[in-house]
């Protein structure tokens, strides 16, 4: 897949696939392409050149219903990008009602569940300025969850957030992974790629230099550029 | 003084010390409040001395503040703004559709809406950039001449029309402002969830969009109250053709006077709503 914005190639040739039930984690340096990356997926962007497939369909192709793949993928961004006209609830029931034309009862039941397992009982009704960071991404996150994605995508959730508050949205994620949810998560977190991927692909200037195991990709990288990023992020106290 | 003692003196200041600044800055709010006080009746004073002592006052005072003259008048201006007050009402309800669909037709990239986009362009730009007195003439004059049955004859109704069309212009443009300012990320969001271009406008960027716009709104309708008055040059019954009349019949200019504050009195309330508006905003936590 290829993508270019104007005469800068953000995305050259990437190659990558992801299993049912798998969760990819992609590092790189800011810029490296890792959010337009997710962005193409979700056919937010137009890709110049390659494919992208789901469940075997060539999502990317022109005469694909584009809202419908959109409703069978989860997209999280870095800066959360709630609703702030809309309480926490509604926040979550909007996708499910409107846009998967569940009927809104149901969906308000589905909304409440999805926000209690993320550890937000008894803070539905409050709008996102009253929420902290974590709690909004954790908002986001179960927005995205609850229409049972096929896929979900995650963009630097935590980049956004203070430090102390970065372990609640992890361990939302992880509850995710524990649900089998496949995911393609690009990741500013070390540690975190290492305990919940089954892959670890290294983005450099738009091309997936490396892509393993999280041992072979963080332990033992091949390349220069995944070393030297990696050498950066322990002595910046990140790894 | 050990370095202890002087270090435990800075961080806790004596009781001498807050009580102190307590007063200088008791006295400081006294003095500016002593300052406002004389400057205010200086200025006013003076204006109110230059006024009343000119040679001309007295006459000024018997034909434009003459209590009896008010009081004759005043029932009649009053009935007559009533219409003014239909007339906002109705024209305000338009322009709040009208301004939506044009700013709509303006923000929405669908290829199959160029021509209407082209024709919100144009009509933005002519009715903005007109004077609003020469589109009630064009209006009121221009449709009946043109003798087509259907068309609306009543200058009341052709005088709505003009206001209706110069003030949507503005109010499209205040509404586009508001479509804008809504961030990139609440459409990509909204379609992210599995909404439609349609549903994104709908349930996500409209109304960011119409709470943003109440303060330049209200600003538009505080403009179109008093501009109700413009209509009266197609001879509409409103208050300034009323107190006109009156002035014309009774030579004392009082009546026109009965008439602003009658304006007034619709304006400065959605004024000072609008300062609260403001306030709270600036106000609010982010």
């Amino acid at each position: 897949m290829t993508k270019s914005f104007g005469a800068r190639e953000v995305l050259r040739g990437i190659d990558l696939s992801v299993g049912e039930h798998e969760a990819v984690a992609i590092i790189g340096a800011s810029g490296s392409g890792k959010s337009t990356l997710l962005r193409c997926i979700d056919l937010l962007e137009d890709i110049d050149d390659g494919d992208v497939l789901l469940d075997g369909e060539v999502i990317t192709d022109p005469s694909v219903d584009t809202v419908g793949v959109r409703r069978r993928l989860g997209l999280v961004f870095q800066a959360y990008n709630l609703f702030p006209h809309l309480t926490a609830i509604q926040n979550v029931v909007l996708g499910i009602s409107r846009g998967h034309g569940v009927e809104r009862s149901v969906a308000e039941r589905t909304a409440r569940e999805v926000l209690a397992r993320f550890g937000l009982a008894g803070r539905e009704d409050d709008r996102p300025d009253e929420l902290s960071g974590g709690q909004q991404q954790r908002v986001a996150l179960a927005r995205a969850f609850a229409t049972r994605p096929r896929a979900m995508l995650l963009d630097e959730v935590t980049s956004a957030l203070d430090p102390e508050l970065v372990g609640e949205v992890l361990a939302a994620v992880r509850e995710l992974k524990g649900e089998g949810v496949t995911m393609l998560l690009a990741t500013h977190e070390m540690t975190f790629a290492r305990e919940v991927a089954d892959k670890v692909g290294f983005l450099h200037d738009g091309r997936l230099l490396e892509l393993g195991t999280p041992e072979q990709v963080l332990e033992a990288p091949q390349q220069p550029e995944t070393q030297r990023f990696l050498r950066r992020l322990l002595e910046a106290g990140r790894a | 003084m050990s370095a202890d003692q002087a270090a435990a003196a800075a961080t806790l200041p004596s009781p001498d010390r807050r009580a102190e600044r307590a007063a200088a800055r008791r006295r400081s709010t006294r003095r500016g409040q002593a300052i406002a006080v004389v400057s205010s009746v200086i200025v006013l004073g003076g204006l109110a001395a230059l006024t009343f002592t000119s040679p001309g006052w007295p006459d000024v005072r018997d034909t434009f503040f003459s209590w009896s003259a008010f009081k004759d008048a005043f029932p009649d201006v009053l009935d007559a703004f009533w219409l003014d007050v239909r007339m906002f009402v109705v024209v305000e309800a338009v322009v709040l559709v009208l301004g939506l669909v044009v700013a709509l037709v303006r923000t929405i990239g669908a290829p199959a809406l160029f021509p209407l986009r082209m024709l919100a362009v144009v009509y933005v730009d002519v009715f903005r950039g007109i004077p609003t007195i020469l589109l009630v003439y064009l209006v009121g004059f221009g449709i009946p001449a043109l003798q087509l049955s259907g068309l609306p004859t009543d200058p009341i109704v052709l005088g709505c029309i003009a206001l209706s069309l110069s003030y949507g212009a503005y109010v499209a443009e205040v509404y586009r402002a508001g479509l804008q300012s809504v961030h990139p990320g609440q459409r990509h969001a909204a379609l992210a969830v599995g909404l439609t271009e349609g549903q994104a406008l709908r349930h996500v960027i409209v109304p960011q969009a119409v709470r943003r716009i109440g303060p330049p709104l209200l600003n538009d309708f505080i403009a179109l109250q008093k501009d109700v008055a413009l209509v009266s040059i197609l001879g509409v019954g409103e208050a300034f053709q009323a107190a006109q009349i009156i002035a014309a019949s009774t030579f004392n200019y009082t009546p026109l006077l009965a008439a602003a504050l009658l304006y007034l009195a619709v304006t400065l309330p959605l004024a000072r709503l609008l300062d609260r508006w403001e306030r709270g905003r600036s106000g609010r936590k982010t």
